[in-house]
């Protein structure tokens, strides 16, 4: 039995207004090396175990600040054994049953998509996704997952979409923000195309491992500075699909953009609409204004939920996003930074609104009953 | 369109106009003869950035070109477009030439000395309305200290200028000679749009068109006000003062709120950092004007404008000879109370720049 977090209602409270309840960020592991990667590394094959063991990880190294605690968790979210977030029945009892959850998509942190050596990091989403489908979706029918691919090449990326694309529990394709270059560039088309075969969401969490520092001015000393810097990485993202006219290309591409924050976005779409009607002439495939495509085909999770000093400023911002469809409610255990479903949204929010964001947007996108 | 000059028939402070030279012979008469002999023979044509290409809309409006050179290169076009139509009291000149990007540091450096007297002689002993920004090497901070300390003197200098994508960035401790130069001088920093570090300009690696660069750059402007705070700089010199050129404003409430929440959670890594990150934006920051990145619905604008808590934070700019708005009427925000447009069309830059 877990101890119940410390800001957690009595057992099944939901929320205090009984609001059904999707967590669109849960991480079942957080690491790129022991002991997180022990969590999956039974599933890979045993030549790849092997290099995994003996060389591990080859990401693009230099740039990573220490977080503020092990694995970034709060210290009440610790289970009996393993990291936190890995332990099935902790994690149920401390988060799923306690707020009395309808489902909990699982976002799996794992370092498969920033590896240099290409076939080692599909060897790991395949690992993931095994582990995933064996010890987290066939045990519990209230989880979902998003599917790790290997996201830097896409023909590796593809096959593994392939593999396991049409499996009932996998609602989604897991990219992290930091990517090697904008996705909007050519290079990941051909995952966006099969997505859309497959009615699969890009889902765009948090981290990664960038070709550079990141910020577009150098490396950052504290971790504040990587932690805070990250919306710089979505914004930069946002941008990159809009202009590169990829829902021109892939009209029924959906992307939810996952623990990035939301407060940035409605005056991110302003920007990229006055600059398109001062420089169309370089973007000539796009047919409509850059926040008429955003407000189609992004979704944006809740947490960390921006806190404005006064509370008309939130009321403002969320008449500014105008994307009251797209808002999904997310915890992100077991994180420091977790948001408790019966305190993220502030009471000044309608209720149709509450219910939309705490569950219902996210019942929409990916298709839950 | 055929470029409005009409002013707003009331005076102002213009804290963004660029001034430029028509190509390197026009500093030919401040450079030392082994720097005239080495870009003559090597054929440098100056830095490798591209931050306004020639034929984009927005380098230039229509008409500011002058016959030979390019826009803003001719005082007599820039005063009858840029200065009178506007009843400028003070224009504060910013020449965006990127040495920072010239990797040869010796080099850069007398650039920069040959663009600060050219601005004097050209410039602001042209027309007493001119100020101007010092161009330093400041990818070097010594000998962007030692600019400092040449030009720091002259009553025409009101800030030092740096392009917002460095190599590093501004909140470490190797910019210290340069802001303890700065201040001594009583000279404010100006952060401007643009630059060429060899870094990618995004966390994701580089974009690939213009475009997409120019909206980006919020976000460079984003990372640099966040290492100010968070890396000390402002901690170390209380007197530091910031002006934002050409960044966009309405993303920074949204940054502040991040920031402060952020600090909420991570503030023992940072312990000189005593107050929320906002406090500290709203005392050493200024933002200009353009672009003003407006939203469709104008009562929108004057909430991000009330989102920023501080009627000092806004200073007027027309980014003469770019193109940003058209008529007068999109020129500033529709709607503001007379006493806080005041502040933003004159006393905010008066006050900051000790004018």
């Amino acid at each position: 039995m877990a101890t119940p977090l410390l800001d957690a209602p009595a057992v099944g409270v939901h929320t205090k207004e009984k609001l059904a309840v999707i967590d669109c960020d849960i991480h079942n592991v957080d690491g790129y090396q022991s002991p997180a990667t022990e969590v999956w590394v039974n599933y890979m094959p045993s030549a790849w175990k092997d290099y995994h063991l003996k060389i591990a990880g080859r990401r693009r190294a230099g740039s990573n600040c220490p977080r503020a605690v092990p694995f970034a968790a709060r210290n009440d979210a610790f289970p009996p054994e393993g990291p936190p977030g890995s332990h099935l029945g902790f994690m149920q009892d401390q988060l799923l049953d306690a707020w009395d959850m309808e489902y909990g998509i699982l976002n799996p942190l794992s370092p498969a998509g920033g590896q240099q050596n290409l076939a080692y990091g599909a060897a790991i989403a395949q690992a993931v996704n095994d582990w995933q489908i064996a010890e987290w979706l066939e045990k519990d029918e209230r989880l979902r997952a998003s599917l790790t691919i290997a996201y830097e090449d896409a023909d590796l990326a593809v096959a593994e979409i392939e593999r396991l694309g049409d499996h009932p529990g996998f609602v989604q394709l897991m990219f992290m923000a930091r990517t090697m270059e904008p996705l909007g560039r050519r290079k990941y088309w051909k995952i966006y195309e099969v997505a859309e075969a497959y009615d699969l969401p890009i889902g765009i969490h948090f981290g990664g491992a960038g070709v550079g520092p990141i910020t577009g001015a150098g490396k950052a000393s504290h971790y504040i500075q990587d932690h805070g810097g990250m919306p710089m990485a979505f914004q930069a993202q946002v941008t990159s699909y809009v202009y590169e006219g990829v829902f021109e290309r892939f009209p029924n591409l959906k992307i939810a953009l996952i623990e990035g924050g939301f407060g940035w976005m409605g005056p991110l779409m302003w920007r990229l609409d006055n600059w398109y009607k001062k420089l169309k002439m370089e973007v000539p495939d796009l047919k409509r204004l850059p926040s008429e495509y955003i407000r189609d085909h992004f979704w944006l999770t809740t947490q960390p939920i921006e806190e404005p000093p006064d509370p008309a400023y939130f009321d403002q911002m969320i008449a500014h996003l105008n994307m009251n469809d797209k808002l999904m409610f997310a915890t992100d255990y077991p994180h420091w930074d977790f948001d408790a479903p019966d305190r993220a949204l502030p009471r000044s929010l309608d209720r149709n609104v509450r219910e939309q964001i705490m569950a219902e947007n996210a019942r929409a996108l990916y298709g839950l009953a | 369109m055929a470029a409005d000059f009409t002013g707003l028939g009331r005076p102002v402070i213009d804290c963004d106009i660029h001034n430029a030279f028509a190509s390197l012979e026009t500093l030919v008469p401040y450079l030392h003869d082994h720097w005239v002999a080495y870009i003559r023979e090597s054929h440098f044509r100056g830095p490798s950035a591209n931050d306004y290409p020639r034929g984009a809309p927005t380098s230039a409006r229509e008409g500011t070109a002058p016959a030979t050179g390019p826009a803003g290169s001719d005082l007599a076009r820039m005063q009858k477009q840029g200065l009178d139509p506007w009843d400028t009291e003070v224009g504060i000149l910013t020449c965006v030439y990127g040495v920072q990007s010239v990797l040869n540091e010796d080099l850069a450096a007398s650039l920069a000395t040959a663009i600060n007297q050219w601005q004097i002689d050209h410039w602001l002993e042209k027309d007493a309305r001119l100020r101007a920004s010092l161009v330093v090497p400041s990818q070097n901070p010594a000998l962007a200290a030692r600019e400092i300390e040449r030009f720091g003197d002259h009553p025409g200098f009101v800030q030092v200028m740096l392009p917002v994508r460095s190599y590093s960035l501004y909140g470490k401790r190797e910019y210290d000679p340069m802001y303890a130069a700065a201040i001594k001088h009583n000279l404010a920093i100006g952060i401007h749009f643009g630059g060429a570090s060899s870094l990618p300009p995004t966390p994701v690696g580089w974009p690939s068109t213009y475009i997409e660069e120019c909206a980006d750059m919020a976000q460079v402007f984003q990372a640099q006000v966040l290492s100010l705070i968070s890396e000390g700089a402002f901690a170390r010199f209380p007197e530091l003062r910031v002006a934002l050129i050409e960044s966009g404003f309405v993303w920074m409430p949204a940054w502040m709120w991040r920031m402060d929440k952020e600090w909420k959670g991570l503030r023992r890594d940072t312990p000189w950092v005593v107050r929320p990150p906002s406090d500290y934006v709203r005392e050493h920051i200024r933002i200009t004007l353009q672009p003003i990145d407006a939203p469709a619905n104008a009562d929108h604008l004057l909430q991000v404008i009330g989102q920023l808590d501080s009627d000092e934070m806004l200073m007027f700019s027309t980014d003469y000879p770019h193109w940003h708005f058209d008529g007068p009427h999109e020129a500033i925000p529709t709607g503001l109370p007379d006493a806080l447009l005041e502040k933003i069309l004159r006393e905010n830059a008066r006050a900051f720049y000790n004018l």
